[in-house]
């Protein structure tokens, strides 16, 4: 490339066109004006306007997740950085690669509590992979390349570059580096041979051996390889929450999911496993309940890219360290080179038994809609579509996990370790625009929607029609099912009402479509309506309150320790 | 149990808050942590000394391992390293102590770096096991002030003897 002179802020568009970014999401003001001005003056980068910047950090989570390319949110400096803060926590702890662009007061007001200063390298020190605050306008090009970088390699996360206005506004000669200078970092390139090779026989002995896959498998692209060692020794394989899609749900082998609301025979397999093959996975509280007697007779091998989750949780007893679709690989050649696969046709014919025993049950009958049953009925209808998923936080996100079917990675998007409501829309938002032929659907909850509904704007005006499946109890679900089990039905500040808002008046607001569902009768139409309207659609479906997310295993209890269905209870304090 | 951690870091802005913030949020116990400059002008060198009882170091480790600007993390482990503290110690020293007080400094060879009427600074460097040693043979003497840097070590360019591991007093 020719060296060319121009501002910082022309020199960061030219440096992110470079590497490949094709939408970013944000909200302009004043300290990345600079930057907003020079996109005015032209740049190939579709730039998706949000209504508020934690929106602008889920689409770019949304895209991200939905398309394995990095996410890229704007910013201006003050509480539009602060406003990432939620995003990047989240991106943080889902391993999602993202790269936020902040503006910053001008370099001489750095420390004086300029207007809308604040140090957001400082408040976000803990929660991403590495942040910069560029200080020099020649620092740019090197700062996004190396941005870029540390988002993608290694294990996925945040990076966040800061930069003072006078940094935008400042000319530079521009030259594109060719290669990052970051002498401190040194992600794993291979897994060490000899512990693939010590896997692989500890895969070979094993009797009653799983593969407990988690979100780095899809982070890895791996998928195929998880799918070959799985076929290879014929394993079965429990995938986490943010695994759902990463092995088909469909083929035999699948051993459903685990953890807090997992169908009770997918715990059973993996807690009653004499091997657990940990493919991206970090054995999370959610899914081991109490550590000390998670699948006590399990020997534990641990695929991971990230030496620090190596016996962090559970004790390893091969680890292996490295890039899961080559250690995958490799473990995948040697098993199906040693593995007699008919030694677990007994362990499978097992897992088939307790699946057939523990079905996923919710109340039958009564006059109001069951949450449940708008998951079963949106599953059935978008049988054969190409679907993207989004969820919010709660029991909906825990039905939508139990009841809709993925057969492919990257298509159903959740919050899992952040568990942050109001994930779902503007993730469906940035999800919609890098799948522009997928129909993008958010199954949300009344109380998320409620954190994040201003996005059905942008969802409007930017063109990227999603549709948003309100599973609508009245209620902040998740918290009420707690109260209800833990707190003796001491039902506290839950109640948020079925119908106020009017959620399909207020999509209509929106220049949405809106649509109420108040009993099974209008369900499968409405549904069928909004995945074929081509538009923005919310549908409200108004549900029984008293349904709980079952089964369960209570916080800190022991995984086998599940509670199964119990019926709703007629409870004194619910008001419907 | 403790161990002495090595650790050297790019020399650029924020990277001592990095590593001390990963440690604060990972409930990780610093019980002395000392940074200076290297034979390098860009890098940095932290010796920070760890509590491992609820964590392990290999955990401590990996997890600094991760910080972008974190170069090398290296255990000192005792017997294969040299450690030193710097320590000054203001101790009331009317003038018929002194003398005393003097000749008790030089059995570890603290050495006197200011004299006043009514105490006196020793300044000591040594493993810090002495050091330890040396304050609490001080304090009953009226110990006024005390600060030390925390310890800096470096490894061993071969294999010590064991009776050499430990400096020999005087």
């Amino acid at each position: 490339m020719k060296k060319q002179r121009m501002t910082g802020a022309d020199a960061i568009l030219r440096c992110l066109e470079a590497e490949g970014v094709e939408v970013m999401f944000g909200i302009p003001g004043g300290a990345i004006l600079p930057l907003y001005d020079a996109m005015a003056r032209g740049t190939t980068i579709r730039h998706v306007l949000a209504r508020h910047e934690q929106g602008a950090g889920h689409m770019a989570e949304g895209y991200a997740r939905a398309s394995g390319k990095v996410g890229v949110a704007v910013a201006t400096s003050g509480p539009g950085a602060t406003n990432l803060v939620t995003p990047v926590a989240d991106a943080w702890m889902d391993s999602t690669p993202l790269v936020c662009i902040t503006g910053q007061v001008r370099s001489s007001q750095i420390g004086t509590d300029a207007f809308q200063e604040c140090d957001i390298t400082g408040i976000t020190i803990p929660i991403v992979k590495h942040s910069w605050l560029v200080q020099d306008v020649e620092e740019l090009p090197h700062v996004l390349k190396a941005a870029f970088h540390v988002a993608v390699t290694g294990r996925c996360g945040p990076v966040l570059v800061d930069v003072p206005r006078d940094v935008q506004e400042a000319e530079l000669e521009l030259t594109l580096p060719a290669e990052v200078l970051l002498p401190g970092w040194k992600p794993p390139r291979r897994g060490h041979p000899r512990q693939i090779a010590a896997a692989a026989s500890a895969v070979a002995a094993a009797e009653r051996p799983i593969l407990y896959a988690g979100g780095g498998v899809v982070n890895a692209g791996a998928c195929d390889e998880l799918r070959e060692l799985a076929e290879a020794g014929r394993i079965p394989v429990v995938t986490t929450l943010m695994a759902k899609g990463a092995f088909p749900e469909s083929h035999e082998l699948h051993a459903g999911f685990p953890g807090m609301h997992g169908p009770k025979w997918s715990n059973w397999a993996l807690n009653k496993a004499d091997l657990i093959v940990a493919c991206g996975a970090r054995f999370d509280d959610r899914v081991t309940g109490k550590v000390s007697a998670f699948a006590p007779g399990a020997q534990v091998v641990h695929l991971d890219i990230d030496a620090a989750e190596i016996s962090k949780i559970r004790h390893a007893d091969i680890p292996v360290v490295g890039p899961l679709r080559s250690v995958l690989g490799a473990l995948a050649a040697d098993v199906r080179a040693s593995a007699r696969p008919e030694r677990t046709d007994p362990w499978l014919e097992l897992i088939a038994e307790w699946r057939a025993a523990f079905p996923l049950r919710y109340g039958e009958g009564g006059a109001m809609l069951k949450p449940q049953r708008v998951l079963e009925a949106l599953r059935d209808l978008a049988a054969g579509r190409e679907v993207v998923w989004t969820t919010g936080v709660g029991q909906h996100q825990m039905w939508a996990m139990q009841y809709l079917a993925c057969e492919r990675p990257r298509a159903f998007l959740t919050s899992g370790g952040l568990g942050t409501m109001g994930y779902g829309i503007p993730a469906a938002v940035g999800a919609k625009a890098a799948r522009p032929d997928a129909t993008v659907v958010c199954v949300d909850g009344d109380g998320c929607f409620q954190m994040t509904s201003q996005e059905l704007a942008t969802a409007v005006l930017e063109r990227l029609p999603i549709v948003v499946v309100v599973v609508n109890n009245g209620y902040l679900g998740m918290v009420r099912q707690w109260q209800d089990m833990f707190f003796e039905e001491r039902f506290s500040q839950v109640n948020l009402t079925h119908s106020l808002p009017d959620y399909a008046a207020l999509a209509r607001a929106y220049g949405a479509l809106g649509l109420t569902v108040e009993s099974e009768d209008g369900l499968e139409d409405a549904l069928a309506e909004a995945l074929d309207a081509g538009t923005t659609v919310v549908v409200d479906c108004r549900v029984d309150p008293r349904e709980h997310c079952f089964p369960m295993i209570p916080a800190g209890a022991a995984a086998l320790d599940v509670v199964e269905y119990e019926p709703a209870r007629d409870a004194g304090a619910l008001a419907l | 149990m403790r161990h002495t951690v090595a650790v050297l870091l790019e020399n650029k802005p924020g990277a001592l808050t990095r590593v001390t913030s990963m440690f604060a949020r990972r409930g990780y116990n610093i019980e002395s942590l000392a940074v200076g400059p290297t034979e390098r002008h860009d890098v940095s060198r932290i010796t920070l000394r760890v509590d491992c009882e609820h964590h392990s170091l290999e955990q401590i480790e990996k997890q600094m391992h991760k910080l972008v600007n974190v170069l090398r993390v290296q255990e000192l482990a005792p017997g294969d390293s040299v450690e030193r503290e710097l320590a000054l110690f203001r101790v009331a020293a009317p003038a018929g102590k002194r003398a005393e007080l003097i000749a008790l400094g030089d059995v570890f060879g603290a050495r006197v770096a200011d004299l006043g009427p009514e105490s006196l600074v020793f300044e000591l460097t040594a493993a810090p096991e002495d050091v330890d040693s040396f304050e609490e043979l001080i304090r009953p003497h009226g110990l006024q002030e005390l600060v030390r840097t925390g310890r800096v070590g470096l490894a061993r360019a071969l294999r010590p003897r064991r009776s050499a591991s430990k400096p020999v007093l005087v």
